[in-house]
């Protein structure tokens, strides 16, 4: 009887010291650490979204750290112990088959976009292998007022109707744009831009994911040029371009190609760049780069001023200076491909 | 010491009590319909990386389903056979009757409504918080907690009541294993250090010391027992397994953070942890020599020993997982092998080419004892085989595709890149998957056989037959 006393008993109390050592202080203690500067506490709706997203087993695709390596690099600065004040339960993950989300509201600031990605990832990243929830969203006949639907592409859009999101796409949403990765102290500046890029190791810009996200926000004072209403191109660029062309206009790279800079935003010849925003585009080759995802054809959801407004804040912007194109010649180009 | 082969041979010569055969075949049919249910589950996971938009809707989404396929292998599948294995082992290596039949029922019973709850709960998306193995809602992990806590008081009264002078090595790491678990998931589910950072360092702990403080004493018990008796001969040394019984309790609870390498853990955390992860080979080849010169000389015996086949398999699969273990906990290998796939063929590695197998050996070795029923020859090769060829098509298809994900993101690609880099190494896994599952419903076959089959005559009325597999 001793013995098993002395084996059982003795075990265990060396575990318990073990658990105690290696377990419950590193909690206790860890479990202080204050929130960095500018993290903030999530808001009820933001809070309710990532119920669930934990619901779902986001973060068994998806981490939540970025580790001081290269290769994280594009996912933000490395994280610091006071950006996870507030995240309990943690979500660091363990697998990244999918990217890293640390910075996912910085990344990619669009709510169209992720409407879209959560609908079907296929829709906006063909290779994606990402399950679909479609079940957080409604096919209606007409939106409710306010209500944006869903600008799917065709082959994803059910057949008749349309999709708006339900209130848990809303809160994921929500949530997912709420990922963001404040300063660090010491970083320059007040700006508002995160200082990630000015980390020791250099080769800041050889993946601008990271980087086209946080720079501070392109001018949009310019609003006077030309005979074009430049608030409503504004408007409808963000939420229809903006989600693949990035409000940068930067593109994605690999995904997206920029429209700042682009050849056909700047030609004299605003012919070609009207075709594509009516009949969309595939495979072409920008700035020797081939863009396989799809660009869905616009005539059937924008008129022809909304389309001569898009592009006309597309070459005037991000120091574009492409000519401007009328309505009538919208107009023009649509009746030639009817 | 006095536990020799020829002295488990007379106590073999009595006839088993049915009370405990019972206890023993409930637990490892139990088991054996977890392992099928998690592994399906599994299956249909891997068929969603090459079709993601198969299954839609909230029920068949890949993150419901991913915990339901760990936590049901963890709890249902493993924890179930290894203390259906530990009673057996407890009980006749002490020479005593199981303390309490009622209290085993009573256990599993428990067991299982924790693991259907568990599962019910995860399907409906009450996860708690996507943290490895404790994904259950807390009422549900105290079930679990309880029916461990009446297995830890029903084990240690079996070996308190032995007829035998000494604990045999076999019941040091089963109750070992059995009490520290029970600390283990206290100190998972109180609350008060887990926030933020905090719990961070607690899953860390957690999540490695489930499988080693748990799995692995518990598995290394039945080794310990298996292996004298289907060899007929002592284990080569008791001293060392005692050596190794210390060492691991010592050095594995301090490796917890080498799960969170370059995250905001505070580094000396995830130095010590990388320390400890190397001196981790000392319990680790220290065991697995031990079991393989008990082998010594007789490794022609596995020629027509399926139950002996499917051991070996175990002790080298953690020989090579748990060195593998530690060589993943350099840094260095960690920048590529880290947050990858890599990372899901070591598991699978160390989950099912050590424990898994390590439980299939003992369940054919000591079930045909205490039913005098034999599983088909067929069975057992259908089963080593198709479980053999399978697991390596999955661990090596994931190694090999991890690794180039790794790579993939060192050399900047587009994130996607590594997604598609990784569909055929997807798809092999499926296969291996396939097979494996293949297997699994052999191994429910030659668990039918074993205990609701025809009795064999062989080893009928307990004729001290130590090589149960037919020849």
């Amino acid at each position: 009887m001793n013995k098993l006393v002395l084996i059982s008993g003795g075990s265990t109390l060396v575990f318990s010291v073990l658990a105690v050592v290696m377990g419950v202080l590193p909690g206790v203690e860890l479990s202080r650490i204050p929130p960095g500067v500018g993290v903030q506490p999530l808001t009820a709706l933001q809070a309710e979204g990532r119920d669930i997203y934990v619901a779902n087993g986001c973060s068994y695709c998806h981490t939540q750290q970025v580790r001081p390596l290269p290769q994280d690099k594009v996912f933000g600065r490395p994280s610091a112990p006071g950006d996870f004040t507030y995240q309990t339960p943690e979500l660091l993950g363990s697998e990244r088959t999918g990217p890293d989300l640390t910075s996912i509201g910085e990344r990619q600031p669009s709510t169209v976009w992720h409407f879209i990605h959560l609908y079907n990832p296929r829709a906006v990243v063909p290779q994606s292998i990402m399950p679909a929830f479609e079940w957080m969203f409604q096919v209606v006949d007409q939106p409710p007022a306010g209500v944006m639907p869903i600008a799917l592409p065709k082959i994803y859009a059910p057949a008749r109707g349309v999709v708006v999101p339900t209130h848990a796409a809303d809160a994921l949403v929500a949530y997912l744009l709420a990922l963001k990765q404040p300063a660090l102290p010491g970083g320059e500046g007040g700006a508002p831009a995160f200082s990630g890029d000015a980390k020791p190791a250099g080769s800041g810009d050889a993946n601008p994911a990271g980087s086209s996200a946080s720079s501070s926000a392109p001018a949009f004072s310019s609003a006077a040029v030309g005979g074009y209403d430049a608030a409503k191109g504004e408007a409808l660029f963000v939420s229809t371009c903006a989600p693949c062309h990035q409000a940068n206009a930067e593109g994605l790279p690999g995904a997206f190609p920029p429209l700042k800079g682009d050849a056909v935003v700047n030609d004299s010849d605003a012919t070609r760049h009207i075709r594509i925003v009516l009949h969309g585009l595939q495979g072409a080759r920008v700035g020797g780069v081939v863009y396989t995802s799809p660009m869905p054809p616009f005539a059937g959801t924008l008129s022809d001023s909304d389309v001569a407004n898009i592009m006309n804040y597309e070459r005037s912007s991000w120091g574009n200076h492409g000519a401007p194109a009328s309505a009538e010649q919208v107009a023009a180009e649509r009746a030639k491909s009817q | 010491m006095q536990m020799t082969a020829t002295a488990q041979r007379s106590a073999m010569a009595r006839h088993d009590e049915p009370a405990l055969t019972s206890v023993f075949v409930a637990y490892t049919v139990s088991a054996t319909v977890w392992l099928l249910f998690s592994t399906a589950v599994g299956v249909l996971m891997a068929y969603k990386f090459g079709a993601p938009d198969f299954g839609p809707g909230a029920w068949l989404t890949f993150g419901r389903l991913r915990p339901i396929h760990t936590n049901d292998t963890f709890f249902g599948w493993a924890s179930v056979a290894l203390i259906g294995l530990a009673y057996y082992v407890a009980t006749r290596s002490s020479r005593a009757p199981l303390y309490s039949v009622k209290l085993a029922w009573v256990g599993l019973v428990l067991f299982n409504i924790a693991a259907l709850a568990g599962t019910i709960a995860l399907d409906l998306g009450y996860n708690n918080g996507n943290l490895e193995y404790r994904e259950w809602p807390w009422p549900i992990r105290l079930i679990f907690l309880a029916a461990l806590g009446l297995t830890a008081w029903n084990l240690i009264g079996t070996v308190a009541r032995r007829s035998t002078d000494d604990v045999y090595l076999s019941n040091w790491y089963i109750i070992g294993g059995v009490l520290w678990t029970c600390i283990l998931s206290l100190v998972a589910i109180l609350p008060w250090y887990q926030y933020g950072l905090g719990q961070v360092s607690v899953s860390g702990f957690f999540m490695h010391n489930a499988v080693g403080m748990w799995f692995t004493p518990l598995t290394l018990g039945v080794f310990y027992y298996a292996l004298p008796k289907l060899l007929n001969r002592p284990i080569y040394s008791y001293a060392l397994g005692v050596f190794a019984f210390w060492t691991n309790l010592v050095f594995y609870p301090i490796i917890g953070a080498h799960h969170f390498l370059f995250s905001p853990l505070p580094w000396w955390l995830q130095t010590t942890a990388i320390v400890f992860s190397v001196a981790m080979l000392i319990p680790v080849w220290g065991g697995s020599s031990n079991f393989l010169l008990t082998m010594r000389g007789r490794m022609g015996d596995m020629t027509h020993s399926f139950p002996l086949m499917f051991i070996f398999v175990g002790v080298v699969g953690y020989l090579i997982g748990s060195t593998q273990g530690t060589f993943e906990a350099f840094r260095s290998l960690q920048e590529v092998w880290h947050l990858t796939n890599f990372t899901v063929g070591h598991s699978h590695l160390t989950m099912y080419g050590f424990i898994t197998f390590a439980i299939w050996g003992g369940l054919y070795t000591l079930v045909p004892l205490a039913t005098g029923k034999e599983p088909s020859h067929l069975g057992l090769m259908l089963h080593f085989w198709m479980a053999l060829v399978g697991s390596f098509i999955y661990v090596i298809s994931l190694s090999v595709g991890g690794t180039i994900q790794g790579l993939d993101w060192e050399h900047g690609l587009p994130f996607i890149q590594s997604v598609a880099d990784m569909q055929s190494y997807w798809i092999w896994r499926g296969v291996g998957g396939s097979l494996m599952l293949l297997s699994h419903v052999v191994f429910a076959w030659n668990v039918w056989r074993m205990t609701h089959g025809a009795s064999a005559p062989s080893v009928a009325d307990g004729s001290a037959s130590a090589e149960p597999a037919p020849t």
